[in-house]
């Protein structure tokens, strides 16, 4: 097993190969979480800092337990309660974080590419907890681990990805994750939502909902982000679940197993109808449950790294 | 470095070490009663299956079988980079059972000590006891087997391969002395 990434800064930058490993080895850690103590000691002695400059509850407590489940000591940060709010630049809090040795900064941030900017600045292993609009490659990771679960490979899954494209980190990680696995992905949106040149990453691009989700394997909806956008690209909420929310009627044109996944938080009613939240083909809380173990994998796989190496 | 290879055991001759361990540990244990085996990945969990399979001929009852991957409870994460971490399966409770821990090679001891750590995280046996194929000596830890296949004196230089054959039955050990 060969594995020498320090950073875990996106997808793009991890070969096939290494995803394998990462699922095989969260396939592994998955057995502690149902154990009556769910504790290792592999991680014993190592600090990780969780950095979130963006409000997050699931992904925050998800990489919480994941280090404390292997021993690990992590401290939360979050942007309302430390000295971001008194005017420090992004470089001189991570700098104060580095002067105290942390192992580990697992960090989220508004801005695309702040997790590059921090992991060339300092000795810690950086993990991107969600950049801006670019990648949030544990999210994608623990997708493919929840298709590979329970359709037993992704080579050759049909995916398709509804929702705001443009303003997806989630979206471009699965991208590159689901197309590096050998599976056929499916975009689709309203157009104000859709990326422009997204097709050359590799996708198929739909405006039709009922087209890209016809004999697809997975149907991955995405969340309205209220709070990233103004209101041009809506008129309303409504006329978008109309067109683009998903529904028991309009999931039957999937295949009869297909997957319903979400990362959450949902907008009941928006983008997901209750009754296909709640129904039988969905898996939104085994991927909430499965995103523990691939923390897990992600913070011990980066830990064997030497730190004089990459 | 190259490195010439003497057959230790054979396929006759390691089956007759496990049937001999097998005996041994239901006599010590006064037969299958309360008695659970589980194996080290990824030699001592093909080892138990065919102690398993032993003592279910000789008794008529089976042992519950299980198997440990120690990659998580390693004490030498930092200096050897990281290694590949299996599965642990024991589909039984281990509180109250007298453990047989089962491994192909004892060394330094250093995986027995990860083994029952973790053995002890997934419950409270009532004893652990050990059985090794091979003990080539070189303790580190303050401990012992109970039920040895073969003593083998060895220098820290050599190794020792447990060979499994495609039905994962122990087939072969061979000692491979570094030439110089």
């Amino acid at each position: 097993m060969e594995f020498r990434h320090k950073h875990i800064l996106g997808i793009n930058e991890l070969s096939r190969d290494d995803i394998v490993t990462i699922l095989d080895t969260a396939d592994s850690f998955k057995e502690i979480n149902s154990r009556d103590i769910k504790k290792v000691p592999t991680l014993r002695g190592k600090t990780i800092v969780n950095l979130f400059f963006e409000a997050s509850t699931r992904t925050r407590t998800s990489f919480e337990i994941a280090g404390k489940r292997l021993s690990a000591d992590t401290i939360n940060i979050t942007a309302s309660s430390s000295s971001v709010t008194k005017g420090e630049t992004l470089e001189d809090t991570a700098r104060n974080i580095e002067a105290m040795n942390p192992d580990i900064i697992v960090m989220r941030h508004a801005a695309s590419g702040a997790c590059h900017y921090l992991a060339e600045r300092i000795n810690s292993s950086v993990i991107n907890a969600g950049d801006g609009a670019h990648e949030h490659p544990s999210q994608a990771l623990l997708d493919l681990f929840t298709m590979r679960q329970h359709k037993g490979t992704i080579e050759g899954l049909t995916v398709a990805i509804v929702g705001d494209i443009g303003h997806s980190r989630v979206a471009r990680s699965d991208l590159y994750a689901l197309n590096k696995m050998g599976a056929n992905v499916r975009l689709c949106g309203p157009g104000t939502m859709m990326p422009v040149g997204i097709e050359r990453l590799g996708a198929k691009i739909y405006t039709d909902m009922n087209e890209a989700i016809r004999d697809a394997d997975v149907v991955m909806m995405l969340r309205i982000q209220l709070e990233r956008q103004g209101k041009t690209l809506l008129p309303t909420l409504r006329e978008y679940a109309k067109f683009y929310g998903l529904n028991v009627n309009n999931l039957k044109l999937a295949k009869p197993d297909a997957l319903v996944m979400h990362p959450g938080p949902i907008n009941r009613g928006v983008e997901l109808s209750s009754y296909v939240a709640d129904g039988p083909q969905n898996v939104i809380l085994d991927q909430v449950e499965n995103g523990v173990a691939v923390r897990m994998a992600l913070l011990y796989l980066v830990s064997g790294v030497e730190r004089s190496e990459v | 470095m190259t490195y010439s290879t003497t057959v230790i055991l054979d396929g006759p001759g390691v089956g007759r070490a496990l049937t001999r361990i097998a005996h041994e540990i239901l006599e010590y244990n006064k037969g299958v009663g309360n008695l659970a085996l589980v194996g080290i990945r990824s030699g001592g969990d093909r080892l138990a299956a065919e102690l398993c399979r032993r003592i279910e001929q000789i008794e008529g009852k089976t042992a519950p079988l299980g198997a440990i991957d120690i990659g998580m409870y390693r004490d030498d994460l930092a200096s050897r980079g990281t290694v590949e971490v299996g599965r642990t399966e024991v589909p039984f409770s281990l509180d109250g059972k007298n453990i047989v821990l089962v491994d192909d090679v004892l060394f330094t001891g250093r995986t027995i000590r990860a083994a029952m750590d973790a053995l002890i995280d997934l419950g409270r046996p009532r004893t652990i006891q050990l059985a090794v194929l091979i003990d080539r000596g070189h303790r580190e830890l303050p401990i012992r087997p109970d039920y040895v296949g073969r003593n083998l004196p060895t220098s820290r230089d050599e190794k020792i391969d447990v060979i499994f054959n495609a039905d994962n039955c122990a087939a072969e050990v061979r000692l491979l002395k570094p030439q110089v």
